[in-house]
């Protein structure tokens, strides 16, 4: 085995450089699962490229326009952040989940993203609050939608010489309030055997005019489904809307049985998940002053 | 294979160390730098054993590389006594007898203050929470949760 190298590039070009000369090398965010496969033997890389030296790959924006988060942001600066935690809760939720204190500690929304797990916890989020995944490449700079970022368990859109910089989230509209929910056999530190994220917009009757839903470890990916929201946009969250969004989400799931769970479980709480996650957005955007 | 050359800052003191580019911090702490106080459990950052402070930030030095140090402040065990004068939070450990065979101590002491940095006056589920990353195998939990609670900072 030749000797591994470990490079810490100032600016993205360098680090694109070092990642498209050498297609064995791997990027180094927090670590918590590359260096796990690392040390399991699972993954031999011939260079870890720490990109945590870039001044823009690390850090927490809110603006007019919305959220910057630099790709390799350790999930506690998120959910530390005052003004990400009162307009995207449902990501706090989801981020919070992400290992122990330890692990936030290091972990980074995108390298949970980037792992390409479909029970990965911020996914959901991400997806519903249309987060614009920003890519960096040799051919320059590319935009990839959060719900066509994963391609497959393990897989993502990224091709060799590529990788993540920055998520944007919009602002969310006025009355817009999200939620993440997951369902684990324990009460702490677990993956989820169903995940759900909801985002939801009520005018002032508490009519919803706009929603997004996505479930996670449900399928291949974490899914959007557009069915599961058109249920609830022009209702007032009552139970009939619900339970049809619910029977969306478990329409859309396509999971498999493992040792969490069984296949039609699954489908079953993915279901639950959208419903229960449904209330919380909505309960959230009541509580907002500006309602 | 040549060794990266780090220099750092381990409790407020510089320092420096050779390692190996893929080598863990948990690794470079313990073996380069002499500072056993920091404990390998898992290495997978599972149990907390190997908790440290990185620029303030509690992390399990098993999943950091010894050359991310570089330029960054370390904070482990070692660092929390002033001379002979113990921690409170390892004093109270102390009078709540809080271990038994002690390899998850230094991550309880170390993440523990951590939580006590951010919120001087946690409440039980709180600490509870903050410290569910920290596994102990004999089983002392509600004696850790008692010393935390009762340091007065």
């Amino acid at each position: 085995m030749s000797a591994i190298r470990y490079e810490a590039p100032r600016s993205v070009a360098d680090a694109v450089r070092l990642i498209h000369a050498d297609p064995d090398a791997r990027v180094l965010a927090g670590g918590t699962d590359l260096l796990v496969q690392f040390r399991s033997g699972f993954r031999t890389p011939s260079a870890f490229i720490d990109i945590k030296r870039i001044p823009e790959l690390v850090g927490v924006t809110v603006d007019a326009k919305g959220l910057h988060l630099g790709a390799a942001t350790a999930a506690a600066d998120i959910c530390e952040h005052a003004e990400v935690r009162r307009l995207w809760p449902g990501l706090v939720d989801g981020v919070h989940l992400i290992g122990s204190t330890q692990i936030q500690g290091r972990g980074t929304v995108g390298g949970n993203l980037c792992n390409g797990s479909p029970a990965a916890d911020s996914t959901c989020a991400l997806i519903v609050n249309q987060a614009d995944c920003i890519i960096a490449g040799p051919k320059g700079e590319r935009v990839v939608p959060a719900e066509r970022f994963c391609t497959g368990p393990g897989k993502t859109v990224l091709e060799p010489g590529e990788f993540l910089v920055a998520l944007r989230l919009p602002r969310p509209a006025p009355r817009t309030a999200d939620a993440y929910l997951r369902l684990i056999p324990r009460t702490e530190m677990d993956i989820a055997v169903a995940g759900a994220g909801v985002s939801i917009t009520l005018d002032a009757s508490g009519v919803c005019t706009a929603a997004r839903v996505a479930i996670g470890a449900v399928a291949p990916t974490a899914l959007l489904v557009p069915e599961a929201a058109k249920a609830l946009i022009g209702s007032t969250l009552d139970d009939a809307a619900l339970a049809k969004a619910a029977t969306a989400a478990s329409a859309a799931a396509k999971p498999i049985d493992d040792k969490r769970g069984t296949a039609a479980y699954r489908r079953t709480v993915a279901g639950v998940l959208v419903k229960r996650a449904t209330k919380i957005a909505a309960d959230r955007v009541r509580a907002l002053r500006a309602f | 294979m040549s060794k990266l050359h780090i220099q750092t800052t381990i409790n407020g003191e510089p320092a420096e160390f050779l390692c190996e580019p893929h080598e863990t911090l948990l690794s470079a702490l313990r073996n380069g730098v002499g500072l056993t106080g920091t404990k390998e459990g898992c290495s997978t950052g599972d149990c907390g054993a190997c908790s440290i402070l990185l620029d303030g930030r509690l992390v399990p030095s098993c999943l950091v590389l010894a050359p991310e140090a570089q330029g960054r402040n370390v904070t482990t065990i070692e660092g929390l006594a002033q001379g002979d004068r113990l921690h409170p939070l390892q004093q109270k450990f102390l009078e709540h007898a809080a271990l038994q065979c002690g390899v998850c101590t230094p991550g309880f002491i170390v993440a523990s203050k951590a939580l006590l940095d951010k919120n001087p006056h946690p409440t039980e589920p709180e600490v509870r929470f903050w410290l569910a990353g920290n596994l102990c195998r004999c089983t002392g939990y509600d004696k850790i949760v008692k010393a935390v609670m009762d340091v007065q900072v």
